[in-house]
């Protein structure tokens, strides 16, 4: 069974149908990439899958379990991390700080009481698993830095690693390369390739930029208007003539 | 028939004087951002005016020129110009606390001015009291008569000019991205400080509208009349003028015609009239979906063209200096203790008792904003909850003081929940008003029953006994209170040190962020609002049991304001912080209690213009000046290192 099954999905807003019922399977540790151009409904699709939209029709099922009706929160605990295109960091805190207190809460042993009585600092375990996370995105350098001092591609990063280090069994990533140079693409390629080689998570990633997909993916998804137009290797997905049309324009 | 319009017309210039008020509200805040709870105290500074001109005998007409027409904006766009200009792109927060502390410090400044004797308001066209002409049988007074006119005429100049000139336009475009205005060719800042200065203009004009239906100039009833605006303002959305207008308007008559039609004599009908504005907005803010997470420059797509806001954590210190500086305030701390133990003067004991105890009710300030970033303008209300059930059981059941606190922090601990669940899809400035209207149908109804504050004549307190030890005389009751205070230090310390306080510092940073990585913001919203609330009705009891007795009026929602404004000025997101304030606070207050009384106004002047460092220095005063000791110990610290290390090469 595939890790992730959102089936027959539509969505409205208003009159306009950013998703009509669309089908999308993620297999557990298989990278997908979800490509389309702007207004397609990758994010919609995508904030349906992660819960910050409900979708009107369809079922989404994760792990086994129904997750149509479940807060963010509730995905989140279930295994599904994601980072964001805009970022959503908390400011003032440092790298290890986020990563520290997303450990905590995917583990789900903060309590008050313990809180009181003093047992709720990070244990000297849990700053290991921490600082390893850090050091697969390579961002040691700057465990104890403000976020709001670092770069935005290494910013990225750090939602990167908030996001992983609860050990998902479900990576969506919200186009990461987005303002980044090209350098910093590149980094992020190598990083998401050693995390994939690493950790052995499924990953969801939407993008616009198709080298860095191609470099990343297993497989593509291609949504036009609020529909799946092509779904297949990465190869076979860029060479068909409907999706050059739709993505890439009409050839001259 | 006759009855209904004799209900209504005393009703009318109420409306008009909401209906002014709310459109300000309404035109700042759209305009800037900024929900200027200042107006309050700028009607009140124009009243003043207007009456002293009067008085000394003005023409009616010049002095409505100079305080209305000339003060009234002046004052406006001065506060714009200084201190409101820069809070454009901050959270809310920082936003509120110096628009509170000018609440608090314009009337306080005013009072140190003119001093603090009683004068009887003028009114502005006709004579108040005249009757000219009967409606349906009712007299219908000069009052009732020049507000009308007067309000109608103002608001009409206002609708032809937001429309006429696009300017209304220009604003939402302001608000919505200043960046982007200015792009566009608009002067942002121009746009803005004209919005300040019409809607001060309509501030001062309803305070000397309303001034006569008072027997004197009293900042409190501008502050009612503040919080009528409000919700006007949020019947209209806090964005559309004519529904704004129109609330403001029916508000007022509704308030008369229920207080015409409920039997006097009761807690109800005294205390529903005061109180039916603050239920209104309670009940609009909650059920309004526009209103939900109000807050304009989060969609700003160039936000990221201005800095971001200030780092609230302390930096991270070299070893020597973090050790150095904790031994300093260890020592410090002791040896403050020992000398208010030895060397202090009785009168004094009880003020720096009244400070520790006043520093627990602060760190409920801490936990919830300084920890939850949350804001609440009812922590006072929190205290009285605690104080009154201290108080109750002691009368009633003879319950042990220690015993009571505990229920009393339980009980305020329920009523903080239950405050919490309706804020829980709300923004802050809306968090921030929903408290605030709680606060004031506590003053005015809840409290007002023998069975919660006591009546007229409140309840007396014991001091406590634990185990056969009485804590009654005053020194071993500051002792009791040190180490209570402590406890409560040490709880909040770890809470903010452990997992909840870390899961609220990732909502204070990013609440989308925190929920995807499994945090439940909804029930720690709560959980911030309960424990916020236990300490301050731990406090509250403490209070009470300080006093031996407590009344309603020890808790009104005034205090909840001046609290915040207190911890924000000294240090909302440390323990000490909160320590510090409740010690200045009342060392302050008996320092000038020993002044002659037309200085008593000083402490609220003071404390209000602190605040507006909040602006520039949301650490706090003490904090800031802790971190700047701290930066120039450090960089002795790593000077003498490097001396050692040349010496030792």
């Amino acid at each position: 069974m595939a890790l992730l099954e959102a089936s027959d999905l539509s969505k409205s807003f208003g009159g306009i149908l950013a998703l009509a019922e669309v089908t999308l399977r993620v297999e557990s540790a298989e990278a997908v990439g979800l490509v389309g151009p702007n207004g397609a409904g990758k994010t919609t699709l995508f904030d349906c899958i992660a819960g910050w939209t409900r979708a009107d029709t369809g079922r989404i099922v994760f792990d086994g379990r129904a997750i149509d009706r479940l807060a963010p929160y509730r995905r989140s605990r279930l295994g599904i991390g994601r980072t964001f295109q805009r970022l959503e960091l908390f400011t003032g805190m440092t790298p290890l700080e986020h990563l520290l207190v997303a450990e905590r809460v995917r583990a789900g042993t903060g309590r008050l009481w313990k809180d009181l009585l003093g047992l709720g600092r990070p244990t000297a375990a849990e700053r290991d698993l921490a600082a390893e996370t850090l050091a697969l995105v390579g961002l040691e350098d700057v465990a104890d830095a403000p976020v709001s001092t670092l770069s935005l591609g290494r910013a990225r990063l750090v939602e990167l690693a908030r996001a992983l280090v609860g050990s998902p069994m479900l990576l969506m990533l919200d186009e990461p390369s987005s303002g980044l140079d090209d350098q910093e693409r590149r980094a992020l390629v190598a990083t998401m390739r050693r995390v994939r080689a690493e950790r052995g998570t499924a990953v969801l990633l939407v993008e616009h930029d198709l080298d860095l997909v191609s470099a990343v993916v297993d497989r593509l998804v291609v949504l036009e208007t609020g529909r799946v137009i092509a779904d297949g290797g990465v190869a076979g997905v860029l060479a068909a003539a409907g999706v050059r049309r739709a993505y890439l324009g009409p050839a001259r | 028939m006759s009855q209904f319009v004799s209900f209504v017309l005393p009703g009318i210039p109420y409306g008009c004087a909401y209906a002014l008020m709310a459109a300000g509200l309404v035109l700042t805040y759209q305009a800037s951002g900024v929900f200027n709870l200042a107006f309050g105290a700028q009607a009140f500074v124009s009243a003043v005016l207007f009456t002293i001109a009067v008085r000394a005998g003005w023409p009616g007409w010049i002095a409505f020129l100079v305080s209305v027409v000339l003060a009234a904006p002046l004052i406006g766009v001065l506060l714009e110009q200084v201190l409101f200009r820069f809070t454009r792109t901050a959270p809310p927060l920082v936003k509120l606390v110096p628009a509170l502390g000018l609440l608090i410090a314009i009337p306080s400044l005013v009072q140190l001015v003119i001093g603090t004797s009683a004068r009887v308001p003028s009114s502005l066209l006709l004579s108040p009291s005249e009757v000219y002409f009967h409606l349906a049988g009712s007299p219908v007074s000069g009052e009732e008569l020049s507000t009308t006119v007067v309000a109608v005429v103002v608001i009409i100049l206002l609708a032809l000019l937001l429309q006429s000139s696009g300017l209304g336009l220009r604003m939402r475009a302001v608000v919505e991205s200043p960046r982007m205005a200015e792009l566009a060719g608009i002067r942002s800042e121009r746009v803005s400080a004209f919005a300040w200065g019409i809607s001060s203009l309509f501030a001062g004009l309803a305070g000397v509208l309303l001034a006569p239906i008072y027997p004197q100039v009293n900042a409190a009833n501008f502050t009612a009349l503040l919080v009528a605006a409000v919700a006007a303002a949020a019947i209209g959305g806090f964005a559309s003028m004519p529904l704004t207008l129109l609330g403001g308007v029916v508000l007022g008559i509704v308030q008369e015609v229920i207080a015409g039609y409920l039997p006097s004599g009761s807690v109800l009908s005294s205390g529903l009239r005061p109180a039916f504005p603050f239920v209104v907005l309670a009940v609009v803010l909650v059920s309004r979906r526009s209103l939900r997470g109000a807050q304009p420059s989060l969609g700003d797509p160039l936000a990221g063209c201005d800095p971001p806001p200030p780092s609230l954590r302390p930096p991270a210190r070299m070893a020597e200096v973090a050790i150095g500086s904790r031994v300093f305030a260890g020592v410090l701390a002791a040896l403050l203790l020992v000398t208010a133990a030895v060397l202090v003067p009785g009168n004094w004991e009880f003020t720096l008792t009244q400070g520790l105890v006043l520093s627990v009710i602060f760190l409920s300030i801490t936990v919830l904003t300084g920890l939850g970033g949350q804001i609440s303008l009812c922590q006072a209300t929190f205290a009285g909850a605690g104080a009154f059930a201290v108080g109750q059981l002691a009368a009633h059941f003879g319950t042990p003081v220690l015993l009571g606190l505990l229920v009393g922090g339980g009980l305020a601990a329920g009523i903080g929940a239950l405050v919490a669940l309706p804020t829980l899809r709300l923004g802050g400035l809306s968090v921030g008003l929903l408290t605030l209207s709680f606060a004031l149908v506590a003053d005015n109804v809840l409290f007002l029953y023998s069975w919660s504050g006591g009546g007229g004549s409140g309840l007396s307190v014991p001091r406590p006994t634990v185990a056969g030890i009485s804590f009654a005389s005053s020194s071993a009751f500051f002792w009791l209170v040190v180490v209570l205070l402590a406890l409560v230090s040490l709880a909040v310390r770890l809470l903010g040190a452990g997992t909840t306080g870390q899961e609220l510092a990732a909502i204070r940073g990013s609440e989308i962020g925190a929920a995807s990585i499994g945090v439940n913001v909804n029930r720690l919203r709560v959980v911030a609002f309960t424990l916020s609330a236990a300490v301050a009705g731990v406090g509250g009891g403490l209070y009470a049991s300080l006093q031996q007795s407590v009344s309603p009026t020890d808790f009104n929602y005034q205090f909840s304001l001046v609290y915040v404004v207190v911890v924000a000025s000294i240090g909302i997101y440390t323990v000490a912080g909160a320590i510090e304030a409740g010690l200045a606070y009342t060392v302050l207050l008996q320092l000038i209690g020993n002044l002659p009384s037309r200085y008593s106004s000083l402490l609220g002047l003071v404390f209000g213009l602190v605040a507006l460092s909040y602006v520039r220095h949301p650490e706090g005063v003490v904090e800031y000046a802790r971190i700047w000791a701290l930066d120039r110990a450090e960089q002795l610290a790593r000077l003498l290192k490097r001396h050692e290390q040349a010496a030792g090469s």
